[in-house]
């Protein structure tokens, strides 16, 4: 199988990218977005065209090599498999829509073009990183896509808010990058002369030397874990999920592709496609587990508090990357992947509505709305079918994966499962919660602002991508039970070893159950006001500061910046001033010491050079001539 | 045409080491410039002795020991043509032909 062609799924959105850039920017900014609707269509069709090619759970990899430098070859090349295949559809289905949407939502906009040659260089990065047959080329697309991260959170950069919610987010992710490249680091030493001359960056290869144990036991802990830091920054998992809420400066339609659907799931996408490294490494998986864990009880408490409709979404989205993690750490390689799939889906289609209200209404404070139900009908629904989704519910997709999940972590042999599977529980119900109090005060009541009071919907082209995404959420669930080509439903083709099949009724109803509760106590609390939330934030005041702060992550991160990162600035400065400029000064200095000791040879006396020259002179006669007695015979021969 | 030497070669190259000594360590401790020129020529002039000396005792087949010995003192009337030239212009550049007290090199 040849499968160049396959090169253009990242190539069709790139080369629009430049067109935008080169061609369009300037005059034609209007056909930008069908310039890479177009490439993302190419890209679509190819994408699928991919996973028929996966039928039989096969998997195939073409690498043209790109350049050598010393033991280390770089390829650019693709890997086609289940996983590849069905994340590459995902990317560009949610893009596709996106960009559909975005026609409407950013008309009349400065920076038209701009908007849409970043989002053409995005989802072309994004694609070349799933594309990805190789860390290093993984790694090359993962700082591309935080790029474009940045430029679009960025987007509106005049705004002070703005810029610095994008230089958090690629400050942020930094740290976690900072692991991820140690780990391909460790790796090129590691592999360098096992399979040859050069480092072995290839995943299968990889796969092969972890799964023959030519890699010890540390080194594949040490690397997983690295990796993971990776994860951790793109995914905003805990304790680096701070740079998310802030990233929600960005365009609605950024958030709904970028930070919501695709790029942040990237970590999770990170983790599933090295997870050979994690499991032969039980502490990595387990610390994946415990972040994952960590992460989604903390998210899902502080979108409880949030007041910013796309704040509340983006607490969200953190929180089911914790799900997913939370699945592959417990071994639920299956059930993070499915539900990755269905989450992009459902939260993509979150932003797009909440997009849509803020498109009308202008404010993203929910409590500048209310009452939006009658006046935006398809964004109401579309909303709560995603809220559905997302809280649980059968049988949209988020039920079905979500309960995967669930039943992963219940059946799993992880120390402490059980407690994981009441925080995650618990997080289901927070779920719930926090989405239907965002839906019934946004969409329910009567209007609390005269903005609000006179919204009116959005546009068709805004609201046929909501539609679609809405119809895609409902039926993404099926991939369970059937994907194309494979009638063994995503467990056959998204699997790590014999892959796992378990289900318990238990578990579903109970993750039903408990996300009903969330439902119903936010329908008590916010629409039939049957429980007052002032009231309960006047009693337990520590409870709602804490939540309403975010637990004081971003104060606690603040004070490690202020105080332990410029200590260790200083002392970084210090040893650089004194020790690395010591050594270069010294170097000088010594130098100039052994030169004053020299100059003292140079007397400037004419006859001192003389009788040195004449000494040096006989001094080199005696070493040359020395030993040889015939000269001196030969003068000394009497006649 | 040569007979056999009555003096040896030997009482010549003392003459000629003495000569070049004499020159060296002329050259070494005189200040006055000229001087030093002076002893310069000395050994040159040893060296001349030399020259001749082991021609006349190798045979006297070939002429080069003289030869050389002429080249010698052509070279020696060159070289203090150039060498008092210099010491002229020594001497109005520092009003002084002690070539201790010339030491602009000095470091």
């Amino acid at each position: 199988m040849g499968g160049y062609e396959l090169y253009l799924i990242p190539g069709f959105p790139l080369i629009a990218s430049l067109l935008i850039a080169a061609l369009l920017l300037r005059r034609g900014e209007r056909v930008a977005p069908f310039a890479l609707i177009a490439a993302l269509l190419g890209s679509l069709s190819l994408s699928v065209w991919a996973l028929s090619l996966t039928e039989g759970h096969r998997s195939f990899s073409t690498a043209l090599t790109w350049l050598h430098v010393g033991s280390i070859t770089l390829e650019a090349g693709i890997l086609i498999d289940g996983l590849s295949s069905i994340m590459m559809i995902v990317v560009c289905t949610v893009s596709l829509l996106v960009q559909i949407y975005s026609i409407g939502y950013m008309k009349g906009e400065a920076g038209y073009g701009r908007y849409f040659a970043y989002m053409s260089l995005f989802s072309g990065s994004m694609l070349g990183l799933v594309i990805s047959d190789n860390i290093a080329q993984t790694y090359i697309f993962w700082e591309l896509v935080g790029i474009c991260s940045y430029l679009l959170i960025g987007f509106w950069y005049r705004r002070p808010c703005a810029a610095a919610a994008a230089k958090k987010a690629f400050v942020v992710t930094r740290f976690g990058d900072l692991g991820f490249l140690t780990a391909i680091l460790i790796l090129s030493f590691q592999s360098h002369g096992i399979l040859g001359p050069h480092a072995v960056f290839g995943f299968r290869p990889l796969e092969h030397l972890v799964g023959a144990g030519a890699m010890g036991p540390t080194i594949v802990t040490v690397v997983a874990l690295l990796l993971f830091c990776g994860a951790v920054g793109k995914s905003a998992q805990f304790p680096l999920h701070i740079w998310l809420p802030d990233a929600m400066e960005g365009p609605t339609p950024v958030s709904a592709l970028i930070h919501a659907a695709t790029m942040v799931a990237a970590g999770v996408y990170l983790v599933a496609r090295c997870y050979f490294f994690f499991a032969a490494a039980p502490i990595a998986l387990f610390v994946v587990a415990i972040i994952g864990l960590a992460t989604l009880f903390f998210a899902a408490s502080m979108g409880v508090a949030e007041n910013d409709i796309k704040r509340v979404l983006a607490y969200s989205t953190i929180s089911q990357l914790g799900y997913m993690m939370l699945a592959l750490g417990v071994g639920g390689y299956t059930a993070g992947f499915f539900h990755l799939t269905t989450h992009a889906f459902f939260k993509a289609l979150l932003f797009l509505t909440a997009g849509s209200v803020i498109h009308s209404v202008h404010t993203n404070d929910m409590w500048q709305m209310g009452g939006l139900g009658r006046r935006m009908p398809i964004t109401a629904i579309t909303c709560l079918v995603g809220a559905l989704a997302l809280a649980g519910i059968p049988p949209l997709s988020g039920f079905w994966s979500k309960d995967e999940i669930l039943a992963a972590v219940w059946f799993s042999a992880i120390p402490g499962g059980k407690i994981i599977f009441a925080f995650a529980l618990a997080g289901v119900v927070l779920t719930a919660f926090y989405m239907f109090r965002l839906w019934f005060v946004t969409f329910t009541g009567a209007p609390r602002t005269e903005m609000a009071a006179h919204a009116h919907e959005s546009p068709l082209v805004m609201t046929i991508p909501l539609l679609v995404l809405a119809t895609l959420v409902v039926v993404a669930g099926g991939l369970k039970a059937y994907v194309p080509w494979a009638s063994g439903g995503i467990a056959e083709v998204i699997r790590f070893g014999h892959g796992e099949d378990r289900a318990s009724s238990v578990v579903m109803a109970a993750s039903m159950v408990v996300a009903v509760i969330g439902i119903a106590v936010a329908w008590a609390a916010y629409r039939a006001s049957v429980i007052s939330p002032a009231a309960f934030n006047a009693r337990f005041p520590a409870v709602y500061h804490l939540l309403k702060n975010a637990w004081y992550f971003n104060r606690a991160w603040e004070l490690f910046a202020t105080h332990v990162v410029i200590a260790g600035a200083r002392l970084a400065a210090w040893f650089d001033r004194h020790v690395v400029n010591g050594m270069v000064d010294g170097v000088a200095w010594i130098s100039g010491w052994i030169a004053n000791r020299l100059r003292l040879a140079q007397t400037g006396q004419m006859q001192f050079y003389a009788l040195v020259f004449v000494i040096a002179l006989i001094a080199g006669l005696i070493v040359v001539f020395g030993r040889d007695q015939s000269l001196l015979t030969l003068v000394m021969r009497r006649p | 045409m040569t007979s056999a030497p009555l003096i040896p070669i030997h009482s010549y190259l003392v003459v000629s080491v003495l000569l070049f000594a004499i020159g060296l360590i002329g050259v070494f401790t005189r200040r006055n410039a000229i001087a030093v020129l002076l002893s310069i020529e000395l050994m040159l002039n040893a060296a001349n002795i030399n020259f001749v000396a082991f021609w006349r005792y190798s045979g006297g087949a070939q002429m080069e020991g003289q030869v050389f010995a002429i080249a010698i003192i052509t070279v020696a009337a060159a070289e203090a043509a150039i060498a008092l030239a210099i010491i002229l212009n020594v001497y109005r550049r520092f009003r002084t032909v002690n070539v201790d007290q010339i030491n602009l090199m000095k470091g």
